[in-house]
């Protein structure tokens, strides 16, 4: 096992007038034995970062080091790691016991311990009776297990994951990631996991890398990205429904956002005055769609609360308050926390 | 969902596989028959009366040495013809696969050979061959190798195996780039990362998966080199030396238009037929089944 390290990464496509730069200057230390997931929206580079520390990818500047050895020349057998893709890339010509044999076989494993290996590794994900199966012949759900299978199998010092759950139904893949979860106490592995879904992060994650745009917004514990966010991107891209970032609050100072989550404004008798635009009933809550009172532009903000609340009426006007430490000011300008 | 279309009226299907049916009964079912039927009747060479004589053109046929010759001088050339021309065209395929810059001309310049007829390759190669002034002939005889393909059986051999690879080269190139790219590029990092080299990945995965398409693209080499390469032979060696390049379709020809003998040719023609059909049997069940992952 293995610390993963990023320093100043930089990843840049094409050359002359069409250099298109997708990687902004990624520093990042990855603990050994520590589940990171980066997160963030379709684009911002996330599979391009995870293929630079495959060895898929080449690296424009900066290093990569895995354990104690920079491998920014090594090839991708060469940096003993496992990846999951996001199609599962399992060899269709080959049964299950011989996609996941087939790294042992190359690093010439004896063959008694590669049966012993696979076993385990097909125990553990429930996969012993499909081994003589062609992939075409299981469902999404085994085949990611096959995937996952070939990488456990390998024991490396990491294993790096392209959105492995994304071809899944809900159900599988809420059940799934608990296997993840379960997996990675048993085994303790670095883990780099790649997703754009935020549920996903927030779950799986001991540490999440929000990125937007090549730039890596925030690195740290989903509390911490979600009770501090570093910048209003990552404040409005982690919670659901995101965090109201407004320019018009009564009490702003010029220059200045406030942040303050949905679920931390309360209904009051007095406060922030809002006129109720439209309500969203979700069952267990509810979420109001409010704008200033004071002539302010159209700002929306959304209040959410529970049943036990009365349901204000359209068009009425409703008072909130905010929770005095939970709210949060940006910079209006770089967007930065303040 | 049915997909199929469905016809309220019973005669409109008929009428609109009409033309494709009238041109394969004139082109196809007639000729068959003709052949069938002169296969089994003996004929004297001035056209005068025609005889039944059963299967006795058949077993003549096959009690004629220089007919087995030619079904092993066949068996070598489509054999030659097939092997090389699908050796070289994965090769280039796999080449094209991986160039980025200027792959569009690179594969437009292979397509080429295929628009050229047999019978203008035949004779592009034979130029090029050609005692003493050929290009090749002058570079062969630069390396001490003496070029005589009317004397020398290897010689005449080579040539049409050459011409006839050439020409063919396009078609199984296009396959197998085809072939090569529908691979998904994460199967091979995939292997990359299981740690198998770029050698070990070519036999292990990308050969594997190719291989429909080469077991297909050998029964049509196989075909190709049974029947439409008359014209390549016709134009370089005409058979010769001896008979030692008289495939079967040049027998054929040779037997009853220059041999006048219509019963033999028609019955030969009966075998081929015989060979063609297994073929396309064979590829068929075996497409369906064996050769697939
Ligand atoms: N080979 C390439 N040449 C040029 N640009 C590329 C290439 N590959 C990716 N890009 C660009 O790099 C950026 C990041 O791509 P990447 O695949 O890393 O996004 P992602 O975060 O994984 O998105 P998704 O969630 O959709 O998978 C995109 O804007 C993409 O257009
Ligand atoms: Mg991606």
């Amino acid at each position: 096992m293995a610390s993963i390290t990023l320093n100043k990464l930089v990843k840049r496509y094409g050359n002359g007038k069409t250099v298109n730069q997708v990687i902004h200057s990624v520093s990042a230390q990855i603990d050994d034995g520590e589940f990171v997931v980066v997160v963030g929206p379709s684009g911002c580079g996330k599979s391009t970062l995870l293929r630079m520390v495959a060895g898929l990818e080449e690296i424009t500047g900066g290093e990569i080091s895995i354990g104690n050895r920079v491998v920014n020349t090594l090839e991708p057998s060469e940096r003993d790691i496992a990846m999951v893709f996001q199609n599962y890339a399992l060899y269709p010509h080959m049964n299950v016991f011989d996609n996941m044999a087939y790294g042992l076989k190359i690093a010439k494993v004896p063959l008694v311990e590669i049966q012993a290996r696979v076993d385990k590794a097909a125990k553990i994900l429930e996969l012993g009776e499909y081994m003589q199966r062609k992939p075409r012949e299981l469902s999404g759900g085994q085949r990611q297990r096959v995937a996952m299978g070939r990488a456990i199998v390998r024991q490396p010092q990491a294993f790096l994951f392209d959105e492995p759950l994304s071809n899944l139904d809900a159900k599988l893949r809420a059940h799934t990631r608990l296997e993840i979860q379960k997996l990675h106490r048993e085994l303790g592995i670095t883990s780099l996991f790649v997703t754009h879904d935020q549920v996903e992060a927030m779950t799986l994650a001991q540490r999440m890398m929000v990125m937007n745009a090549g730039v890596m917004e925030q690195f740290g514990t989903p509390e911490e990205v979600y009770s501090r966010p570093a910048t209003t991107f990552v404040a409005s891209f982690i919670g659901s429904p995101p965090m109201n970032l407004l320019k018009n609050a009564p009490d702003a100072r010029p220059g200045t956002i406030v942040g303050i989550r949905p679920e931390h404004l309360d209904i009051t008798a007095t406060g922030w005055a809002l006129r109720v635009d439209a309500l969203e009933m979700l069952g267990f809550e509810r979420l109001v769609y409010g704008r200033w009172l004071h002539g302010a532009g159209n700002e929306l903000v959304i209040v959410r609360s529970d049943e036990t609340q009365p349901v204000p009426g359209l068009d009425t006007i409703i008072h909130v308050t905010p929770r005095a430490d939970r709210l949060h000011t940006f910079d209006a300008a770089t967007g930065k926390r303040l | 969902m049915e997909k199929r279309v469905r016809f309220k009226s019973s005669w409109l299907p008929w009428v609109l596989i009409a033309p494709q049916m009238a041109i394969v009964l004139v082109f196809f079912f007639w000729p068959a028959g003709q052949a069938l039927y002169q296969s089994v009747l003996t004929q004297d060479p001035f056209g005068g009366s025609t005889e039944f004589v059963g299967a006795e053109n058949f077993q003549r046929l096959f009690a004629d040495e220089t007919y087995l010759a030619s079904f092993k001088t066949t068996a070598v050339f489509s054999l030659l013809v097939a092997v090389c021309g699908l050796g070289i065209s994965l090769l280039l395929a796999v080449m094209a696969n991986r160039v980025m810059l200027g792959s569009g001309i690179y594969k437009t310049l292979l397509i080429w050979p295929y628009a050229v007829a047999p019978v203008v390759a035949g004779v592009l190669w034979l130029f090029m061959f050609a005692s003493p002034m050929g290009v090749i002939a002058f570079w062969l005889r630069a390396v001490g190798i003496e070029w005589n393909h009317l004397l020398n059986s290897n010689h005449a051999m080579t040539l049409i195996v050459v011409a006839a690879v050439w020409k063919q080269i396009s078609y199984n190139f296009l396959f197998f780039l085809a072939g090569l790219q529908s691979i998904p590029k994460s199967l091979i990092e995939a292997a990359a990362i299981d740690g198998a080299s770029p050698w070990r990945r070519f036999w292990t995965i990308v050969f594997p998966l190719l291989s429909p398409t080469a077991f297909f693209l050998l029964v049509i080499n196989v075909v190709y080199a049974f029947f439409d390469t008359f014209g390549i032979v016709d134009a370089t060696t005409q058979g010769g030396p001896g008979k030692d390049t008289s495939i079967l379709v040049y027998k054929v020809y040779y037997d009853g238009f220059k041999a006048l003998d219509m019963g033999g040719s028609a019955a030969q023609s009966v075998v081929l037929m015989a060979i063609v059909v297994t073929l396309t049997v064979i590829q068929f069940r075996f497409v369906e089944k064996k050769v697939q992952y």
